[in-house]
């Protein structure tokens, strides 16, 4: 069962007013051999957790411009444990200062791409770090 | 009561999560477990949702679930969309309509990819149906692209079938040939605030009430729906309700049950040959050239019976 697709969550929380790097990014996975779920704009950490839960995701797929992370990224994650999902993946995208990096990682996410990284580049990450029950 | 069934009922979501996945991936360790899943089943009521790309299939389904919360249902929706023949990825983007339901405990939703030949999609989504149906929902939705055969089977597995149209979908000759508004029980022509949605209403009804000959099908009922407002979409919700009574009729029931099982055996048996020792190198040769496909399904086939 090791070869079925990984499934990934892409969500855009808070504000944002556009969702295009998100969707060149869902589209990229696809291509990828990911699926995808799609979920848009204006997302709560609440919602995305609760969509993660039903999807049975091995990834959740954050991508934020807005500079809300600090506070959208770390209650997402603590959501997520919440529901019992420890060995999801959590990755976000987006404008995020070095200094904050240290303190997501720490809070739980597992790893931040700023702007110029590639698709297949996140592909690999995905496939080299998704954790999966036996 | 098993572990499996008894987390089922709990109402958690996570377990439910979890078999949906194992469902999906055709995990062989759940085969033993599967007739305890179809026993534990509450009757939920299967509805079909079908219909081309942008018809507003999504939108429609939303709508629905809002009208069947109001009356107090727990609603489960499978939502089917297609994977890339080329690299097995897909997009699943059913949830951009209906995030505002996501965090209602008591709506599960859960996007699927239709994974293509190594699927056996409608076997599958049969048996994802009954592990949502004895989770407690009811009725459980299946929405699915009406573009390809198999998500046209799909919807007949349902015991009531949507097909979501738009004003603008063609001529009466359009009506009339063999496909998706064949497998029809309800017709909503959504979009119902455009231009000559009543006119293809009316075309529409009047095309399909004069069906004959061999076909023994209660015409399909017709209505004109605006998901976005809301408009027509309690008569739809009570055209499905309505429609139950009529689909668990001894007739109806037993010719759909047949055709269910018609599918899902199908799909098992070719997961099944699939799983044959010798697959990869037969689909070699019949590739070369060395061997006929028939010669080859016939090789496939033993072990299978």
């Amino acid at each position: 069962m090791t070869d079925t697709p990984i499934r990934i969550l892409i969500a855009k929380p808070g504000l944002d007013g556009h969702d295009r790097g998100a969707k060149v990014l869902a589209r990229g996975l696809r291509d990828e051999g990911f699926e995808v779920i799609y979920t848009g704009l204006r997302q709560t950490p609440e919602m995305i957790a609760d969509a993660a839960e039903q999807e049975d995701v091995d990834v959740v797929g954050l991508s934020i411009l807005s500079g809300a992370h600090m506070a959208l990224l770390p209650r997402t994650v603590e959501l997520l444990r919440e529901r019992g999902m420890e060995d999801v993946l959590v990755a976000a995208g987006g404008i995020i200062p070095d200094a904050d990096v240290t303190k997501l990682k720490a809070a739980g996410v597992a790893e931040i791409f700023g702007p110029g990284t590639s698709i297949g580049q996140i592909a690999r990450y995905f496939r080299e770090h998704v954790r999966r029950e036996a | 009561m098993s572990e499996l069934v008894a987390e089922l009922a709990s109402g958690e979501r996570r377990p439910l999560a979890r078999l949906l996945t194992r469902i999906e991936n055709g995990d062989a360790a759940l085969r033993p477990q599967l007739q305890e899943l179809f026993g534990a089943g509450r009757g939920a009521h299967v509805v079909g949702i079908t219909g081309p790309p942008g018809s507003g299939k999504s939108t429609l389904v939303n709508a629905l679930i809002g009208e069947w919360r109001r009356r107090g249902r727990r609603v489960g929706i499978l939502a089917v969309d297609p994977s890339s023949p080329y690299t097995r990825g897909a997009i699943l983007g059913d949830r951009i309509r209906m995030m505002e339901h996501a965090a209602d405990r008591d709506v599960f939703m859960r996007s699927m990819a239709s994974r293509g030949e190594l699927g056996g999609l409608a076997a599958t989504t049969w048996i994802a149906a009954a592990a949502l149906d004895a989770a407690g929902y009811d009725p459980v939705l299946i929405e699915t692209v009406g573009a390809g055969q198999s998500e046209v089977e799909i919807a007949r597995l349902a015991e009531t079938t949507v097909v979501v149209e738009v004003p603008e979908m063609g001529d009466e000759v359009q009506a009339i040939k063999a496909g998706l508004l064949e497998v029809a029980d309800i017709v909503a022509v959504n979009k119902g605030d455009r231009p000559g949605a009543d006119r293809a209403a009316r075309q529409l009804r009047a095309m399909m009430s004069t069906a004959g000959g061999r076909v023994e099908r209660t015409p399909p009922k017709i209505m004109v729906t605006t998901a976005t407002s809301g408009d027509g979409v309690a008569e739809l919700a009570d055209a499905v309700e309505a429609h139950r009574e009529q689909a668990r009729s001894p007739v109806a029931a037993r010719g759909r049950a047949a055709n269910q099982v018609r599918r899902a055996l199908a799909d098992l048996a070719a997961t099944r040959a699939r799983e044959h020792p010798a697959w990869d190198q037969t689909v070699q040769e019949v590739a070369d050239r060395e061997l006929d496909p028939f010669t080859a399904a016939e090789r496939l086939m033993e072990g299978v019976g």
